[in-house]
């Protein structure tokens, strides 16, 4: 088999190209914000006493981390219009995204506050700080360290699943042919040979 | 006794810094402590001693509200601590009252617990600027000062991971006696220390009864430390004061057999 | 339309889906821990190739998207000569990613076992492959099962992707279904359901009590 590279078609799509990736990888970054963000909202929210609210995040957690990211953002994008919302792609896929991930991120903070020391909680009380103060100047500032790798591993996951966003058309195919270099290639060269041979 | 039965404040003229009356604490079917009752008068330095799992060590953490008690009452400084006035009768205190009441209680653990994301000054400041609301040059002369009290100034900007155990723990008397209580808890403070550093701690320890009017109650196996500085020694046993009295009284001449036991026993592991 | 009449009009596709769901997850299960356990022993292998090889293939397969690998194996190896069916193609791809998050497991409880257990086989003058099959493997696979448990959600997940292809699995009919009716909250939301009451009454309970069993099995429970 054998196939031209044509570069002048290559050049012509060159800012698409480059626009999607942009759009892409916005999202991407937007939606780890949320996820950093609503991932220790609910982190914290299992950590509170009104046992209801525990057992709903919790169960919420679990349903979202099992169930697959791509029928996630499926859900998020088709759903909205049925009650009058309407998302673009682009939020769509960063609602989903940011949702997905901020469920395992919870898990990161949640072993990051556990691995905090009774002690220090004890000194807390001691030296009687409100438990917004443990938390904000104790608690969390020693939950982070140990969470960073584990919140590095998951930015890197978030850019390995962001192709999946072209399932809802965030970047149109031809996003695909960047992220996905050979899988894209073999799709332009059928655009090709297809135009060639006049299919 | 019904907890409603307490008296909302203790009367005039019988008001010790700390009473405890008819204290239960119970960890499932195990009760640690049996109807503790335990007075310290004010400026009075009482030590703790007893075999472990005799409770010892739960009657700080229940004075200073880490641990919930089953039964009885705690007052401080003649108020209930774990109670609170609601329509003329005591119900199980809130949070808030709790807060209020912690004010006047410090403590010092076995493991410091030194926050180690902060350098001993900054140890010392957190609670006078975060609790008390000091502004920060106030509660930094106090802490400094209190730093060069335990003879940790020179030390003051370093995290507590470049610090001995002996140093820590002076560095955590001092961020306890920055919040100015009236109440100081010492929960086995010696017993994470290597020997030859024992001796720093015990000596801070030492001025504190010399020179300042606190009210101290102390748990340590340190026995010769409990006989030089206390004003009174409890040996519990089994939840229940066994046997107390000057410690004098108490290491001299001991009347009970589990004390005697207890403290030949003690001896002859040194 | 109430969820009961969708469930009603639509529930035999949806089942139709689940079966193929299931299908692909426990086939590309086996080439899961067939890729993995071998691509663990690779890593640990003396000879150079072969653990250049596993390495590879472990590094290649973390380190890009299972959509990318999913549409390299169905799309550029028919360039190469070898073309599968995309239910294949689907298992396959599914199978040799999170084999190779796998591998890394197999590899950590291999690793995990006491040095003496494998000095103790050595001094009965075992084999190397005697002592991995009745010494180690037995004991590492006790330590690799909770990992996997949540591996093989990771897994089922993943099936999902092979309606990219179309693979008429869960997800796919959910779409179909959802591009004929425009029920989308009923069709996405009951395959939503599906994939939970999968992982979390099925694989989960099974890995559990496969942990237990393994567990008496040497002993500890």
């Amino acid at each position: 088999m054998r196939f031209d590279w044509q570069w002048d078609f290559a050049w012509e799509i060159l800012p698409r190209l480059l626009a999607a990736t942009l759009n892409t990888l916005l999202a991407a970054g937007i939606g780890y914000a949320i996820a950093v963000v609503l991932g220790l909202v609910l982190a914290l929210a299992q950590r509170t006493p009104w046992k209801p609210l525990t057992f709903i995040v919790r169960e919420a957690v679990e349903f979202i981390r099992s169930t697959p990211l791509v029928l996630q953002i499926f859900f998020v994008f088709y759903v909205g219009p049925q009650f009058g919302i309407r998302l673009s792609p682009w939020t769509a896929g960063m609602i989903a995204i940011g949702l997905h991930y901020s469920a395992y991120l919870s898990e990161v903070y949640r072993a990051g506050i556990e691995a905090v020391p009774k002690g220090q909680w004890e000194a807390c009380r001691a030296l009687n700080m409100s438990t917004r103060d443990t938390y904000l100047r104790i608690v969390i500032p020693q939950a982070l360290p140990p969470s960073v790798a584990g919140m590095g591993n998951y930015l890197v996951g978030i850019f390995k699943d962001t192709p999946m966003l072209s399932v809802i058309g965030v970047a149109d195919v031809i996003f695909l042919a960047i992220s996905l270099p050979a899988a894209g290639l073999v799709r332009l060269f059928e655009g090709f040979v297809r135009r060639k041979m006049g299919m | 006794m019904d907890h409603g039965d307490y008296p909302l404040e203790l009367p005039e003229g019988d008001r010790p810094m700390v009473r405890f009356m008819n204290v239960t604490k119970r960890y499932g079917s195990l009760t640690v402590l049996d109807n503790l009752c335990l007075d310290v008068a004010e400026g009075e330095m009482v030590t703790v001693i007893g075999p472990s799992g005799s409770g010892k060590t739960t009657v700080l953490r229940m004075l200073m509200t880490l641990e919930t008690i089953n039964g009885g009452i705690i007052y401080v400084d003649g108020k209930p601590l774990t109670h609170m006035e609601r329509n003329g009768r005591l119900v199980p205190a809130d949070e808030r009252h709790l807060r209020k009441m912690r004010s006047s209680i410090g403590m010092c653990f076995q493991h410091f617990n030194l926050f180690p994301h902060m350098t001993a000054l900054q140890n010392c400041m957190e609670g006078p600027v975060q609790v008390l609301g000091l502004p920060k040059a106030e509660a930094r002369a106090r802490s400094e000062e209190l730093l060069e009290m335990v003879g940790m100034i020179e030390k003051k900007d370093q995290h507590p991971s470049r610090l001995s155990g002996g140093q820590q723990q002076r560095v955590a008397i001092a961020r306890a006696l920055a919040m100015r209580p009236k109440v100081m808890l010492f929960d086995e403070v010696t017993s994470a220390l290597d020997p030859e550093v024992i001796g720093e701690v015990t000596n801070v320890i030492r001025r504190l009864v010399g020179e300042h009017n606190l009210t101290m109650l102390m748990v340590t196996h340190q026995m010769g430390f409990a006989r030089d500085i206390s004003d009174r020694v409890c040996f519990f046993y089994r939840g229940k004061i066994e046997e107390q009295g000057p410690p004098d009284q108490l290491f001299g001449n001991p009347q009970r057999e589990r004390t005697q036991q207890f403290l030949s026993a003690v001896k002859e592991a040194d | 339309m109430s969820i009961w009449e969708f469930l009603q009009t639509y529930g035999a596709r949806i089942i139709d889906g689940t079966l193929v769901t299931a299908a692909q997850f426990v086939l590309a299960t086996l080439v899961a821990v067939t890729a993995a356990l071998a691509a663990a022993l690779g890593k640990l292998s003396r000879n150079l190739a072969v653990r250049g090889l596993a390495v590879t293939y472990i590094e290649l397969f973390r380190g890009t998207s299972l959509l990318v690998q999913l549409y390299w194996i169905f799309f550029v190896l028919p360039l190469f000569g070898i073309t599968l069916d995309k239910f294949t193609a689907g298992f396959l791809s599914v199978g040799l990613n999170i084999g190779a998050y796998g591998a890394e497991i197999v590899r950590g409880a291999i690793q995990a076992v006491p040095k003496g257990q494998w000095e103790a086989a050595y001094a009965l003058s075992m084999s190397p492959a005697r002592r991995m099959r009745r010494i180690i493997l037995p004991q590492a696979l006790v330590l690799m099962l909770p990992p996997w448990g949540n591996l093989l959600i990771e897994l089922l997940k993943g099936t999902a992707l092979v309606s990219l292809i179309s693979v008429a699995d869960l997800m796919f009919q959910a779409k179909q279904i959802n591009a004929s009716t425009f029920l989308s909250a009923q069709a996405f939301g009951t395959a939503l359901v599906v994939y939970y009451l999968l992982a979390r009454f099925l694989i989960t309970p099974a890995m559990r009590r496969l942990e237990r069993v393994m567990a008496q099995r040497l002993g500890r429970a």
